[in-house]
């Protein structure tokens, strides 16, 4: 590092230590691009592929009410996947090169989305808790210090809560419907209740990028202090619906003021981000199908509309 | 063929009566498609009466690596803000 660079890196940490937003023409650190870059499409990643697993349930939903608030939902993620592509391309990678990225399997997307939605009560499990644990990440991003980043999480924020409420209320129905439904919620709960966990990552001793996050403020809360968050704020919600969170060391402990929970199966957790959960290669399937061979004629036809509506007008004007 | 569509930045204007804001960016092959996937994507809530889309490579934007000496000649002015001004005290507002 050259005598300019210490400088510049000197200045930058000042910034960030000030509240100070970093934006996109702004110097900073090579790797703070980078790890943004990867941090922020992988986050566009999940939205995208986050459709797939509600998706499937579009068709099937159990009444119109629930399809247009599901289907509403799923519109949403694809718009969260937009403002973080966005976010991502205003530091220099290129929305072709993301996708590419995730196509080849290069990318990393969140390992919940390769667990399959097997009954209509997932989706009530996804919305109430996949969303859940996510929103508690999204809203420490909206203070994250890459401006576009953080402005993207507040839009996102801002949308979310209307997911969380609409997977409770299926949950609710359910809850209060026959034996047979809630046994098929409790059902879904003893399934997405693991993985939700593991949705906050690694523990904080493992986990390998987190301590340069926060310095960088990209991070503000370590993946312990989310989890631990989310179980606290989860256990009452699952007590009004009246089923059972599958963990039997978990308890309300005094002098923490937290709950106590079980240890997680990170063999699994690893075993998934590997590639070899349930649903890895068919959301890989689905995504390849949907951008190489049913969308790629699509956007070329488009461009080429484009240009052909182009070259007539200025034939018009000359 | 493999060309990426351009990207056009998204101004909203939130009700009658405000200044156009930007909300964001996204990718269209033209402009009209820019327009109608601004609608869908930016204002799924209402969140708008009127969108102005440009196409990002006609933004020209200052550097901010220059911000020092471009936006210098505002530094010493501080006769342009109604405190430099002292009020009698008598005088409570003006
Ligand atoms: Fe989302
Ligand atoms: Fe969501």
């Amino acid at each position: 590092m050259t005598a300019k660079e210490k400088n510049f890196e000197a200045l930058f940490q000042a910034k960030i230590d000030q509240e100070i937003k970093i934006e996109a023409k702004d110097w900073m650190p090579d790797a703070y691009r980078k790890t943004l870059v990867r941090q922020i499409s992988q986050h566009a990643h999940s939205e995208i592929v986050g459709m797939l697993p509600e998706g499937n349930w579009i068709t099937r939903a159990p009444s119109l009410r629930r399809k247009i608030g599901l289907l509403a939902k799923v519109q949403d993620e694809a718009g969260h996947g937009l403002y973080l592509y966005s976010a991502a391309e205003t530091l220099g990678t290129t929305r072709g090169q993301m996708m590419d990225a995730l196509n080849e399997g290069k990318a990393k997307y969140s390992s919940i989305f390769n667990y399959p939605t097997i009954t209509w009560a997932d989706i009530g499990a996804v919305g109430w808790l996949v969303d859940g644990a996510a929103i508690l990440n999204q809203v420490m991003l909206t203070r994250t210090s890459y401006g576009p980043y953080a402005r993207a999480m507040v839009r996102i924020c801002k949308e979310e809560s209307f997911h969380q409420r609409q997977g409770f209320d299926i949950m609710m129905s359910l809850c209060n419907g026959t034996a047979e439904q809630k046994a098929m919620a409790q059902d879904a709960l003893n399934r997405w209740w693991w993985p939700s966990l593991m949705m906050f990552g690694p523990s904080d001793a493992e986990s390998q990028h987190s301590e340069q996050s926060m310095i960088w403020k990209i991070k503000r809360k370590s993946n312990d202090t989310l989890r631990q968050q989310f179980v606290d704020a989860t256990v009452d919600q699952a007590k009004i619906l009246g089923i059972t969170i599958p963990d039997p060391d978990l308890s309300w402990n005094e002098e923490k003021g937290h709950y106590d929970f079980g240890a997680i199966d990170w063999d699994e957790f690893w075993q998934v981000v590997k590639g070899n959960g349930i649903c890895n290669r068919d959301r890989l399937k689905a995504r390849r199908a949907a951008y190489i061979t049913n969308g790629k004629w699509v956007r070329d036809a488009a461009i080429a509309y484009a240009e052909k509506k182009q070259q007539r007008d200025i034939s018009k004007v000359a | 063929m493999n060309k990426e569509w351009p990207l056009w930045e998204v101004f909203i204007r939130s009700k009658a009566g405000l200044h156009h804001q930007h909300v964001g960016s996204l990718h269209a092959a033209d402009s009209e498609m820019a327009l109608e996937n601004a609608r869908d994507v930016y204002t799924r809530r209402q969140e708008g009466v009127s969108i102005w889309v440009v196409q990002s490579n006609s933004i020209i934007a200052s550097n901010p690596e220059e911000n020092t000496s471009f936006f210098d000649p505002a530094e010493d002015k501080i006769y342009r803000h109604p405190t430099f001004y002292e009020l009698p005290d008598e005088l409570k507002h003006m």
